[in-house]
């Protein structure tokens, strides 16, 4: 016990002189937030729109009106040749082409229908699934519109007899509502997983740097020959980096919290409990790739490509149930999916302690699992 | 200069067996790209097609029960629970367990029948925005249909979206990453790893020894420096090849030119790894500086995954000084859109001069510590 009060001394000066460290532990949270909170987002918020506009009439101006009204389209050309406008979506000047083919007005005064096309440049997906949405709801909007102003006109074009609106006709309403996140922020969504992709990366990465340092400057030979014992010498390099990390945390939520008014509705403490068996399989990960590797730059680089495979398969950046199968069932043994769907579930909808269980559960399996793992690693390696 | 060659070719051959003897970092280097591969092939997509409704019926009649049936019977949705109050939404939301809560009011048939609104209510789990709406805009889907099939389709007129993906019809995911995979695989080989691996050198000393030796110091950068480049080559081949047989993914326009930009942004990369190890002193400064320098700017601000319109305004300008953002639009170009030089040339042309300026930079940088 005694060997490791002194063995955490030496740790925890170790990192508090190395600025480095300190930079990474205190700047990294409010970089990663201010830089990640905004970029994580599909939202576009400003597509330039190229119009070829072939019928120029008072409908197909209101198509062009309601898109540019919205925000989010902005009309930046426009002409009436789809040769130009394919060369500008080429030329990247244009990110949607909108057509509105002659007789757009008359085909919706007489049929009550009328097609406009929307050309996405699909290169970037993301962003041209996002548009489509957008588009269609305008359009939808429109038509609403459009139904209750042109059914008089109909009449008097005369076009040709529509049977009068039938009363007593089945019609169902449909209302909806988003729970948890109404004004559909992505920012409160994608905040708790960056707050895990922190930890994650203060804990396993450092862990395997701290120690397969010693193991470079040969001084993890002369830990071995004193009377320490390997469990004290264990405990000793993972519990500094623990708690820096649940202290990142913190950090984390806090400024999360306060700077980006991201909701915390759940309770702190079931957080701060998740966070602490999270970590534990977190930091043991980081234990095994140091007893495994010889110098820093492999420690960084299998800490690096598992963290990565983690990390993309965890749900954070795409719904994990949007993945085939047999995905799912290699993200179950995950600990970071488990761990960023119980911070969403806790700060966005208030889950309880019951709620999360399962999630809190399997973090403790995986936890345990892999500090076993790694400390018999560890064992064989030194031996 | 007679001396001096093979010197350099000494030097090159040392730091050639420094990478290949270390099996390790190699089978790091060559499976993570296939891994990323197929992990942003087959894995990563943002297509929900598993919705899991709750469906709240307080009063089941013939007509809820023929709207559950549609539910149920439409592949993308599976009815987890049915409730009778609405109480029973909120803690299977909580647990992760339902998607999208259905609500219908009593006496739904009734009101269907004699013409007043049957009112109905989708109550989605919005915590994840883009899925939330884009499930409750299917839900809407299924009851629209039903709604058509009793004959009560609603009045006025339609403006019918149609739309084109174009370069991508089918939105593959493989297509969309691959380009950009290709510029992270490059960072993390070029500027990672020759940042840690020279200021490893500077750790022990070893640089120290070299300095010394009849090698000039942009003969120990470029010693340094090639092997990694002819490594980050073989890395950009294998993903690409692995992209082009497993995905099909397009290579629509010049490969040449592909494999070219590819080696002009490792240049880049590497230039920026000589530049971080000058500026730091041990590894794990090199390190956090390379991940911070490169890595993040390379997966958050190129575009590779979230799109560059979706940024704040603020953060917009920022990108340009990020290399990655301006091979993607290359890579992009060339493999979907099979575009050439002659609308590539502006973003070819910001990276050579981000060469330039940074290898101008790191040869500084360098000579000064040296002095």
């Amino acid at each position: 016990m005694r060997a490791l009060r002194f063995l955490l001394r030496k740790e925890f000066l170790q990192i508090f002189r190395d600025r480095t460290i300190l930079g990474m532990l205190f700047v990294m949270p409010a970089v990663q937030l201010l830089v990640l909170a905004n970029a994580a987002s599909f939202e576009v918020k400003s597509a330039r729109l190229y119009v070829v506009d072939q019928d120029r009439t008072t409908a197909s101006r209101g198509v062009v009106d309601r898109l540019a009204a919205s925000g989010r389209f902005v009309p930046t050309a426009a002409s009436p040749s789809l040769a130009r406008a394919d060369d500008a979506m080429l030329a990247r000047e244009a990110d949607a082409i909108l057509v509105v083919p002659a007789g757009f007005e008359r085909d919706l005064a007489r049929d009550g229908r009328a097609p406009v096309q929307l050309i996405l440049d699909a290169e970037d997906g993301a962003a041209a699934g996002v548009m489509q949405s957008y588009a269609a709801r305008i359009l939808a909007g429109y038509s609403a519109e459009l139904g209750t102003r042109l059914h008089p006109a109909l009449a008097s074009v005369g076009a040709r007899a529509e049977p009068p609106p039938r009363r007593g006709r089945a019609v169902i309403e449909v209302r909806q509502r988003g729970w948890y996140n109404a004004e559909l922020e992505y920012r409160d969504y994608m905040v708790p997983g960056i707050l895990v992709v922190l930890v994650t990366m203060i804990g396993t990465l450092l862990t395997a740097m701290n120690i397969v340092r010693e193991k470079e400057a040969g001084t993890l030979d002369q830990l071995n020959v004193t009377p320490v014992s390997r469990g004290t010498f264990i405990a000793a390099k993972l519990i500094p980096l623990w708690s820096l990390a649940l202290l990142d945390l913190a950090l984390g939520l806090a400024l999360a919290h306060f700077a980006f008014g991201v909701p915390v509705r759940g309770s702190l403490a079931v957080v701060f409990l998740a966070a602490a068996v999270y970590l534990v399989g977190a930091l043991g990960i980081g234990l095994w790739v140091s007893a495994i590797v010889e110098t820093q730059q492999q420690a960084m680089f299998v800490t690096f490509s598992i963290m990565m495979v983690y990390l993309l398969m965890s749900g954070i950046f795409t719904p994990v149930r949007a993945m085939p199968t047999w995905a799912q069932w290699v993200a179950q043994a995950s600990p970071v999916m488990h761990f960023a769907q119980l911070m969403r579930a806790v700060l966005l909808k208030g889950a309880g302690l019951a709620d999360v269980a399962r999630q809190l559960a399997m973090l403790a399996l995986i936890g345990t699992a892999v500090l076993t793992l790694a400390v018999r690693q560890y064992r064989k390696r030194t031996a | 200069m007679a001396l001096r060659s093979p010197a350099l070719g000494a030097f090159m051959v040392k730091e050639l067996r420094h990478i290949l003897r270390d099996r390790q970092t190699l089978l790091v280097l060559l499976l993570l790209p296939l891994a990323m591969v197929v992990l942003f092939g087959y894995a990563l997509r943002s297509e929900v097609n598993d919705v899991r409704v709750v469906f709240v019926d307080p009063a089941p009649d013939a007509a809820t029960a023929a709207l559950r049936a549609r539910f149920a019977g439409n592949g993308r949705f599976r009815i987890v629970a049915v409730a009778a109050t609405t109480a029973a939404v909120e803690p299977l939301f909580r647990r992760g367990a339902a998607d999208v809560a259905v609500i219908v009011e009593p006496g739904f048939a009734g009101r269907l029948a004699e013409g007043t609104p049957a009112r109905l209510l989708l109550v989605g789990d919005a915590s994840d925005p883009n899925t939330g709406s884009t499930i409750q805009a299917y839900s809407r889907a299924v009851v629209a249909a039903y709604q058509a099939e009793l004959g009560a389709a609603g009045p006025g007129a339609r403006v019918e979206l149609m739309t084109r993906m174009r370069f991508n019809p089918r939105l593959e995911s493989a297509n969309l990453f691959v380009p950009g995979l290709v510029a992270l695989v490059l960072t993390l080989v070029t500027a990672l790893m020759t940042a840690i691996s020279l200021s490893r050198e500077k750790e022990r000393g070893t640089l120290e020894v070299l300095l010394v030796s009849p090698l000039r110091p942009w003969q120990i950068v470029l010693g340094k420096v090639l092997p990694y480049l002819l490594l980050a080559f073989a890395n950009v081949v294998t993903a690409l090849l692995a992209a082009w047989l497993v995905f099909r993914v397009p290579f629509r326009g010049s490969v040449a030119l592909l494999l070219f930009a590819s080696l002009l942004y490792a240049m880049v990369g590497l230039a920026l790894g000589v530049l971080i190890a000058a500026a730091t002193d041990s590894q794990r400064a090199a390190m956090i500086g390379a991940m911070a320098g490169t890595m993040l700017p390379t997966v958050m601000l190129s575009g590779m995954i979230f799109p560059i319109a979706s940024l704040p305004g603020w953060l917009q300008p920022v990108t340009y000084v990020v290399p990655a953002r301006w091979f993607i639009v290359v890579s992009r170009g060339i493999m979907l859109k099979g575009v050439g030089v002659e609308y590539l040339w502006p973003s070819l042309l910001v990276l050579v001069t981000m060469l330039a300026v940074l290898l101008v930079a790191a040869i500084r940088r360098f000579k000064a510590r040296l002095a």
